[in-house]
């Protein structure tokens, strides 16, 4: 038995900090400090300028005076089929909503298909059912596309790349780092149906649940919203990393505090017991249908109100505000009383030993 | 939720924390033993509830903590040897050995897997009988009845393919170790309700009595807590020395008598490493030699690994409750969950993950201003 793989003489400190990674960690994916080290360290630098800094879900430019977002996502969901959606439509309303987070109306999709060998012609039908379907829902029209195939075990059944340009209105100007002290934070409805759909579904992992994926497009209750009040400082989706992630990366960008309180976020009861036994924090699960406005206290009634009588709004509560206080810091008011600090996970979220 | 939100309220956690005021007189230093119970202090920010006279310490009852840095080279070693599938709960997989960690090995093209339960391990060693299945069996005795039926249901089943890694830590034998310390000043114990849901609680009677020292078995939630600490609180207040339950709607006095029962017949006790504290005698179980033929640690010739743990890291006078963890000069700074110097950072429950991650703010301010919403 060879023990070459280890060099048990560099062990005389304490567990050596890994500071290097020399190859990519599943974590680097995962929305959490990791991700965003990637980001900073790599790719950002390599291709500075204004439109990539602000590192928002998508870029906002203008051409000939016409302002217009650009946003990209690539989906690699496994299973992909679970309780309440498909990789299709959640690539559809996945580029649908980035483009809605930086206030545009989203006009066109591109989506690129790349496709391992032997996916049965039945499964990839399914997929292009449910895009057509989200297409239609969100009123964008997929204008070009690209696929390519790749040998067994190269891929995993299919991985989609979605594109999207979006018109934004004038006046409109939505950015993380517009978050200002005093703002409200509103959530549109409950959280980690997403995360907790695909879970229950997930090999090895199987467990019986009526939780679907909350899986569906933005824009139209964005709209709505900016109709109530162009006066809207941030809009987010909380997908992977949850809206832990999510507002910690506002906190950050935004230099301002963020305190919540946690009896007023939403967890559906199902969602909670899936969490307790599963040892993770519903604030750290994704999301795919929901939405987080930071809103300057004056316009956070009539943009509550557009919310709720949106569908995809109905169940929107204020569950924070902004502070001066603790600037890049996320605090949550416990259930009885005491305080935390909500931090930005390092990588994945992993269960709890016992 | 049933039993949970009941536990969880408001209202009863503020009527335990009035109780608790009005009974102490005194200051007392109190030990919460485990993991899951720092993590539900430091989570819910219970400490901002209880007087100033009442200092809790965290003590080494995170099993990912108290694993020994050796232990995790021979996991890594045992991951990356071809043919092999290395499955493991998914917080021992970022515990950093002395050059790298799981996730590493994943990367590297190690097959590892992060399994919910060790049966799902067996499951896997079943369906792929060309490769050799080692699950990692850290865990204090709430694991262990699970990592013992794995074993024996491999015996059963008379699968070639399963091992475990085994490094099974006990709790009564620690508490011992602290009260015996000449540096201990822990005066009262919230033994781990988990725990105590397995193996009982008679044990403790006699290390109550010999140091003098009051244990109350204490469930996990807020108001568990809150009320463990009340309990504590009023036998060293009233010179009592007993150990209650706190925790009665889930641990009877004998335990859970079949699964005692199976980890009797799988394990034996042996002497333990705990990172941090040293070795403390019959401090943990290893596979009995009836069933030595499931032992990774002998299939794989891994014994001979030995590593140096730092002396840098306070990660002991954390784990002994003689430091608070941001009491640690690299506290925060050379040490943060991305990149642990010690054990105590990695896993959630660790005590200076917990800090870092749910108390970072105190450090600078003593409370957080009241949230007022439209």
């Amino acid at each position: 038995m060879s023990h070459s793989t280890v060099d048990l003489s560099v062990g005389h400190s304490c567990p050596v900090p890994i500071n290097n990674y020399k190859h990519v960690l599943l974590a680097h994916g995962g929305g959490g400090k990791l991700t965003q080290q990637l980001i900073q360290k790599m790719f950002a630098p390599q291709f500075e300028n204004e439109l990539l800094s602000p590192l928002h879900d998508g870029a906002v430019f203008s051409i000939n005076g016409t302002r217009l977002a650009l946003s990209t996502d690539s989906f690699v969901v496994n299973p992909i089929f679970f309780p309440g959606g498909t990789i299709g439509d959640l690539a559809v309303n996945g580029t649908v909503n980035d483009l809605a987070m930086c206030g545009a109306k989203p006009l066109y999709l591109s989506a690129a298909f790349i496709i391992e060998e032997g996916m049965t012609m039945e499964d990839l039908w399914r997929v292009v059912l449910s895009m057509k379907e989200a297409t239609d829902r969100a009123g964008v029209v997929l204008v070009t596309g690209d696929t390519k195939v790749v040998d067994r075990k190269k891929g995993d059944k299919i991985f989609i790349n979605t594109s999207g340009v979006g018109v934004m209105e004038q006046g409109v100007d939505i950015n993380p780092a517009n978050a200002r002290p005093g703002d409200v934070v509103i959530l549109s409805g409950p959280i980690a149906l997403h995360g907790i759909a695909i879970m229950s579904v997930r090999e090895g992992l199987e467990f019986e649940t009526e939780i679907c994926s909350d899986t569906a497009p933005l824009n139209g209750l964005v709209q709505d919203m900016l109709k109530a009040s162009k006066d809207i400082h941030v809009l987010r989706d909380p997908t992977r990393g949850g809206i832990a992630s999510a507002l910690n990366e506002i906190a950050e960008s935004a230099g301002v505090g963020i305190l919540i309180r946690e009896e007023h976020i939403p967890v559906p009861d199902e969602v909670r017991g899936a969490c307790e036994i599963l040892g993770l924090d519903p604030l750290y699960v994704a999301n795919e249908g929901k939405l987080l406005a930071i809103v300057p206290r004056e316009s956070a009634q009539e943009v509550l109100r557009a919310m709720q009588a949106h569908p995809m709004g109905k169940d929107a509560v204020v569950i924070g505000q902004v502070m001066v206080e603790n600037p890049g810091i996320v605090l949550m008011k416990s259930r009885v009383g005491g305080t935390r600090v909500v931090d930005m996970l390092s990588g994945e979220q992993l269960p709890r030993i016992c | 939720m049933r039993y949970i939100d009941e536990y969880r309220s408001e209202a009863a956690a503020k009527r335990m924390a009035t109780r608790i005021r009005q009974v102490t007189t005194h200051p007392w230093t109190l030990m919460e033993i485990c993991g899951g119970q720092t993590y539900t202090i430091v989570k819910y920010g219970l400490e901002e509830l209880l007087p100033d006279e009442i200092t809790l310490v965290h003590g080494p009852g995170c099993p990912v903590c108290v694993t020994p840095l050796e232990l995790i080279d021979k996991a890594i070693v045992i991951a990356s040897t071809p043919g092999v599938i290395f499955t493991s709960f998914g917080d021992m997989l970022r515990v950093p050995g002395s050059s790298k960690d799981l996730l590493t090995v994943k990367a590297e093209g190690g097959d590892v897997r992060m399994v919910y339960s060790p049966l799902d391990a067996v499951k896997i060693a079943q369906s792929c009988p060309e490769k050799r299945v080692v699950f990692f069996g850290v865990g204090f005795e709430t694991t262990a009845p699970a990592n013992a039926m794995a074993v024996w249901q491999a015996k059963r089943l008379g699968l070639k393919n399963f091992s475990v890694l085994c490094s099974h830590v006990l709790v009564p034998p620690a508490i011992e170790a602290l009260l015996s310390s000449p540096t201990n000043r822990v005066q009262g114990f919230l033994a781990a309700g988990h725990v105590c849901t397995v193996m009982g609680y008679e044990e403790y009677i006699p290390l109550a009595l010999r140091y003098q020292t009051p244990i109350v078995v204490t469930g996990f939630e807020p108001v568990d807590i809150l009320q463990g600490v009340y309990m504590t609180v009023r036998q060293l207040e009233e010179g009592r020395v007993e150990v209650e339950n706190q925790y009665a709607r889930s641990v009877r006095r004998e335990g859970n008598v079949p699964a005692r029962k199976l980890m009797a017949e799988v394990f034996q006790t042996t002497n333990r490493n705990w990172r941090g504290i040293g070795e403390i005698p019959n401090s943990g179980y290893a596979l009995s030699p009836e069933y030595a033929d499931y032992d990774a640690e002998k299939i794989f010739s891994v014994e001979g690994i030995k590593t140096r743990e730092s002396e840098e890291c306070i990660a002991g006078q954390v784990l002994q409750g003689l430091k608070k963890p941001h009491q640690c000069p690299a506290f925060g700074t050379g040490c943060t969950p991305e990149h642990p110097l010690g054990a105590p950072m990695v896993s959630s429950e660790g005590a200076c993950a917990a800090y870092y991650h749910f108390g970072r703010f105190r450090l600078g301010r003593t409370s957080a201003p009241e949230v007022v919403v439209t």
